[in-house]
């Protein structure tokens, strides 16, 4: 069945909240989890390509475009910020139990959230920049019952399908999967727009249902954890190379180094 | 209880990938400190003749899943192959390549297998006869001890990280049956990269350029080094968003993740986020006109000099060293 335009097309998009790229991150004295204070929070970047994404198919097929987030208080500027692009509602799992909690119990959060709308499309990014896990959007589409194309750069819509591109290593995959479906952005899928001033003043208004662990009948039976956090191994202080100060001569002295003193080459 | 440390090889145009044999003796470490067996899953087409090379890595056993329906890679049929010879057997560890297919294949398993997973690890120990997988987040900016408590405790091992040890086991070949009906996702088709090109994520040799590089031809002397050296081309976001390189070769948190043996950074500033993604390198070169970059405060070896001077220079040493 091909998508008409009275249709009323379900498009979900999932999303996190994460520290912004810039950040930087400092493990705690106790190695229990990384330190909060001043860290700027963002939407994760992968997510953007997956809001934008939603939001093109909803300006194609019509429809509505549902954010899901798990996260704590925080986490509804996130969601405020999808609304403001341009989604219609939101659906924000606050829930302490499930911040920083293992990917296959994060999904079912969100499958428990998502199950009953029977959705048409689900956009998640391919991984969050910050556990780096790249596992909730597969798991999801298992736990949904739906087929998966992750690490999307690309994507065409033809009636009940869509053509889906996805790099792999030295290829560019192109894959035809039917609807309903989950997909996981990456870099190249689209140009994230902006939020406009009246979006931002539009997304004030606009509902979302906050839920907790019980409400969705989600028990947080951790999976996976991570015991301890650590500080990345130091690196020590470098020499900068300078021989007769030419270039040459600059470069004569390193490739000496790299063969005689590192043996990487 | 659950027994054996499984690995998942990867093959695709029918050979064994590198990342295979790194899995194998991996594998094969682990079940030494755990006194138990390693074993390898195989799946594919006509794939039955590379199992037994899996052995001479650690392998004691390779279940091999020989399917027409297994190729092209679809996550349905791999996942659908790799849940029943894993749940059939019962294993205990479980462990994949975190390369592109390995990435689509171990998460949707975690799903398959209501289990947890450690993605992209560089190290795994063993500590009271469980798996502590130590793992870069945040792209690097810090490391997490992982522990699996969901059976079988899955792990994603980053490609040309663990190395390849020969030890010579015999490698029982094992075949298995699986049903599998067609998938809903369809290979249209596979567009291959002008061939020779490395992926960032599995060479050992990165030479990486940023905004110093000055445009897309800037590069041309980067791609010469890297030919020399048998490496591949990197970018930093900059160069990517400038259009002068492919997305597939930004190195940084919001790009690729790598540990090469060498990485070159030229014209290279080090923002946070650039130097998140290629920190783990085991040596680092950098060379910029700047003396104040961030990136020289990362780099075993800097030179502080024109890289339209220096990497030409360093090209034509290396033709001589390197032969």
């Amino acid at each position: 069945m091909a998508f008409k335009k009275e249709d009323k097309v379900n498009i979900i998009v999932c999303v996190k909240q994460v520290p912004d790229t810039e950040a930087q991150i400092k493990v705690k004295a106790d190695g229990s989890g990384v330190e909060e204070g001043g860290i700027k929070w963002v939407m994760n970047p992968y997510d953007e390509y997956g809001v934008e994404e939603a939001l093109k198919l909803k300006e194609k097929l019509g429809g509505e475009v549902t954010v899901v987030s798990v996260g704590p208080s925080r986490a509804m500027e996130t969601i405020r910020t999808a609304l403001a692009m341009g989604a219609d509602k939101g659906i924000h799992i606050n829930d302490a139990a499930l911040n920083n909690a293992d990917a296959y119990t994060v999904a079912s959060a969100l499958a428990a959230a998502i199950k009953g709308t029977s959705p048409d499309v689900v956009f998640c990014g391919q991984r969050a920049i910050d556990d780096d896990s790249g596992q909730v959007g597969a798991v999801l589409a298992e736990l949904l019952g739906l087929p998966q194309v992750t690490m999307a750069t690309k994507m065409e819509v033809t009636g009940s399908s869509a053509k889906v591109t996805k790099p792999i290593e030295g290829a560019q995959v192109v894959m035809e999967v039917a609807f309903p479906c989950v997909i996981t952005a990456t870099k190249g899928l689209n140009e994230p727009r902006y939020a406009s001033l009246p979006g931002i003043m539009k997304a004030k208004k606009k509902p979302v249902d906050i839920k907790s662990g019980a409400d969705l009948g989600i028990s947080a039976d951790l999976k996976a954890q991570v015991v301890k956090f650590t500080p990345p191994p130091a690196r020590a202080a470098g020499k900068i190379v300078c021989a007769d100060d030419t270039p040459e001569g600059k470069a004569a002295e390193l490739a000496k180094a790299l063969r005689e003193e590192a043996k990487v080459i | 209880m659950a027994k054996g440390v499984w690995f998942v090889a990867e093959q695709r145009d029918g050979a064994l990938r590198k990342v295979s044999f790194e899995l194998a003796s991996a594998a094969r470490k682990l079940a030494d400190a755990l006194g138990d067996e390693a074993c390898g899953i195989l799946c594919g087409s006509g794939v039955e003749a590379m199992a037994a090379e899996l052995g001479k890595y650690g392998a004691d056993k390779v279940f091999v899943v020989d399917n027409a329906a297994l190729e092209p890679y679809t996550t349905d049929a791999h996942a659908t192959a790799v849940a029943k010879v894993v749940k059939d057997n019962d294993a205990a560890v479980l462990l994949l390549a975190a390369s592109a297919q390995g990435k689509d294949l171990s998460a949707r398993l975690v799903g398959k297998l209501a289990t947890g997973m450690a993605t992209d690890c560089t190290d795994l120990k063993v500590d009271g006869g469980k798996i502590v997988a130590i793992r870069p987040m945040y792209a690097g900016k810090c490391f997490g001890e992982v522990v699996v408590s969901g059976t079988p405790q899955m792990a994603s091992l980053r490609p040309n990280v663990f190395p390849v040890v020969e030890s010579g086991k015999a490698g029982a070949v094992v075949k298995v049956d699986v049903a599998l009906e067609a998938g809903k996702v369809k290979v249209v088709e596979v567009l291959k990269e002008a061939s020779g090109k490395i992926d960032v994520t599995e060479a050992n040799i990165i030479v990486s350029g940023g905004r110093g590089v000055k445009g897309p031809e800037g590069f041309g002397i980067l791609e010469e080094l890297a030919g020399v050296l048998g490496g591949a081309v990197g970018a930093s976001r900059a160069a990517v968003d400038a259009g002068w390189r492919v997305q597939s070769d930004q190195v940084g948190q919001t790009g690729k993740v790598v540990s090469p043996n060498l990485y070159i950074a030229c014209g290279i500033s080090g923002a946070i986020q650039h130097l998140a993604g290629m920190s783990s390198s085991k040596y680092i070169v950098a060379v910029n006109k700047d003396a104040e970059a961030p990136i020289f405060a990362r780099a075993d070896y800097g030179i502080v000099d024109d890289l339209f001077k220096v990497v030409p220079a360093l090209t034509a040493e290396c033709k001589k060293l390197v032969g």
